[in-house]
């Protein structure tokens, strides 16, 4: 593999395109996608680059040709990686199921917009269930980061192939539209840096010392597909211990914010309101969407008077920070939807009126 | 050594080839798979690429192509065999890939990844059995059931203003530029099989030189689906599916 030599670490890009630069830099070996707003700057950005530098990049027919291309080359051993907005993250729910069942590692990114249906190109989380409670047929579960800012949008695509080789395991970054267009400063991560995995199930032609390797997700027998369910639900058990969030202002916080993505970036501003008017607010923003904080969140729980979760959906990630609670405080919800992005006032005047709410059922 | 001691010292002329797995076949009597599977595999032992060649089992009968073929396999999801090959020759394209489906999985589900595959001339072999109706769902009408062909979804007989002609794919394919070589052939016979064979030793020396999709289709039979005796589906095939399906090479490269 050549080096390059990267005078070039530090970057302004877009965020689809820090994630694709990463990408090649995490030694990716083949990118499969289609092209769907908001990010066909990545699909792109490969048709650019790497014909230059290293890999395979081939434009497929669908989505759904895209997740078993994916597959394939993932069962023959490539560190493989599609990307795709909402619908066509739909299309690959099939694929994914399968993958997930093969146990083939591989990072697939969506860049998710408003829904449901054809819906519009704007930042949306409405795919929170479909990506952290399986999404396809069967019981299964993606590893889900949800990265906050285009230094993660880089970051999360290290973080995404090491789990998902480390787990054998598909991993998704969510992401949004907002996040995918929007232009920060970056610090790229060095190529080279990412090590390659022993695969030494992947088909990569049958050797005289070994019986031949099978991809498969069929078990015919109910008793080992039961068997196969086990194993893939104490991996996810195992998964707990890759629990990443973070924290702002939560030692002494009274009130906590739960958000992840751009609405903990909007969330981050509304605690500072909150404090200059002297709530004490805090923010908890998980990183890791599967697994879910769930520890972390009971422990705050019993510290707190109530949670307000703000998501730009209808209440997903709500249901999560319920069970992870379980009635210890109040959680409260508010969200937009459809590709609406809530300001930090709105989300400090949500607080301020859960306190008023609040102080008058006291009296 | 066993071989030896049945043969009592008698010269050896047929055997099964180690490319095959020392199981026996679950297919019906009389079904075309165990035929295909076998001269694949000999095919493979002949060109000596067994640690070179991937093959992409589909959704149907042939579903366990993998508990018999003794090579590195992928199972596939219905009708995406040919994306999931396409995947595995794009990041070892130095392997021999070839890709099975029914007709069912590669010419209705599948049509959209079977016609790309072909257009893009993934150097690829790809193996496509028709036999004209939905074997391991228990006998559906398939896109390729002939004229009048009476399945459990077509009981009154296939009828062409509710559902079509029989969908001849592999003539479609062969107007591709991407296609190298496309051939139809069968199993009903010895002699065809003989044929079959030496398409399919083509096939691979072609994918070796990468110029485009190879695509054999073999139009065999399905003696539980079509509810007749083996040796009946031999003249159905011979009367009712070759006049429509006939045998040949559609498109032999220039050279």
């Amino acid at each position: 593999m050549e080096q390059k030599n990267n005078n070039d670490d530090v970057r302004l890009m877009k965020g689809n395109e820090a994630l694709a630069e990463a990408a090649i830099r995490a030694g990716m070996d083949a990118y499969f996608g289609y092209p769907i707003t908001p990010q066909s700057e990545i699909l792109e950005y490969f048709e650019r680059e790497i014909p230059n530098r290293h890999g395979v990049v081939l434009q497929a027919e669908s989505e759904v040709a895209s997740i078993n291309m994916i597959y394939g080359a993932a069962g023959a051993g490539a560190r493989v990686m599609t990307s795709s907005s909402s619908p066509g993250i739909s299309l690959m729910q099939e694929g994914l199921s399968y993958i997930a069942s093969a146990q083939l590692p591989c990072l697939v990114v969506n860049v998710t917009r408003g829904g449901p249906g054809l819906g519009t190109i704007q930042p949306s989380q409405g795919d929170y269930f479909q990506a952290v409670k399986g999404g396809g047929h069967g019981d299964y579960h993606l590893i889900v980061l949800a990265p906050s800012s285009v230094q993660e949008m880089a970051d999360h695509v290290f973080e995404g192939f090491r789990l998902a080789e480390k787990y054998r395991n598909p991993a998704m970054i969510l992401s949004d539209g907002a996040l995918g267009q929007m232009m920060e400063k970056v610090v790229l991560p060095k190529e080279g840096s990412l090590p390659k995995t022993e695969k030494p199930w992947a088909t990569t032609g049958k050797t005289k010392d070994r019986n031949a390797n099978v991809i498969t997700s069929l078990f015919i027998q109910p008793e080992k597909m039961e068997q196969i369910n086990i194993n893939l639900q104490a991996k996810y058990a195992e998964l707990q211990k890759e629990v990443r969030f973070e924290k702002f202002s939560c030692d002494d916080a009274e009130v906590l914010l739960v958000a992840f993505g751009l609405s903990a970036r909007v969330c981050q501003k509304a605690v500072d309101l909150a404090r200059e008017k002297g709530i004490k607010a805090g923010l908890l923003r998980p990183i890791t969407l599967f697994p879910f904080p769930t520890e972390e969140l009971r422990k705050i729980s019993e510290k707190v008077d109530f949670m307000l979760v703000v998501e730009m959906n209808a209440g997903q990630m709500v249901e999560d920070v319920k069970l992870s609670t379980m009635g210890r405080c109040p959680v409260h919800f508010k969200g937009r939807m459809g590709g609406m992005i809530p300001s930090p006032e709105e989300v400090f005047a949500e607080v301020e009126a859960i306190l008023e709410k609040q102080s008058i059922s006291f009296k | 050594m066993e071989t030896e001691v049945m043969t009592n010292g008698l010269e050896l002329v047929y055997e099964k080839p180690d490319t095959l797995k020392d199981v026996p076949f679950h297919y019906c009597p009389g079904c075309g798979h165990s035929v295909v599977h076998r001269v694949l595999m000999e095919a493979v032992k002949e060109l000596g690429i067994q640690e070179e060649t991937i093959g992409v089992a589909p959704v149907g009968c042939s579903v366990f192509a993998y508990h018999y073929m003794n090579i590195d396999m992928q199972e596939a999801a219905h009708g995406r065999a040919s994306a999931v090959a396409t995947g595995i020759k794009r990041v070892l394209p130095h392997r021999y890939v070839f890709s099975y489906q029914g007709d069912g999985d590669l010419a209705a589900i599948g049509t959209a990844e079977t016609i790309h595959t072909v257009n893009r001339g993934e150097n690829i072999l790809m193996v496509f059995i028709n036999n004209g109706i939905y074997g391991m769902t228990g006998g559906q009408m398939a896109p390729t059931s002939l004229v009048g062909q009476i399945t459990s979804t077509s009981p009154y007989g296939r009828k062409p203003a509710e559902v079509g002609y029989p969908l001849k794919i592999t003539d479609l394919i062969a107007q591709l530029p991407g296609a190298l070589f496309v051939t139809r052939q069968a199993v009903h016979t010895p002699n065809a099989v003989r044929k079959l064979k030496k398409a399919v030793l083509k096939s691979f020396e072609y994918q070796k030189q990468k110029r485009g999709t190879c695509f054999i289709e073999v139009v065999s039979n399905c003696p539980s689906g079509w509810k007749m005796l083996p040796k009946d589906t031999i003249a159905y095939l011979e009367e009712q599916m070759f006049p429509y399906y006939p045998l040949g090479d559609l498109k032999v490269p220039k050279d």
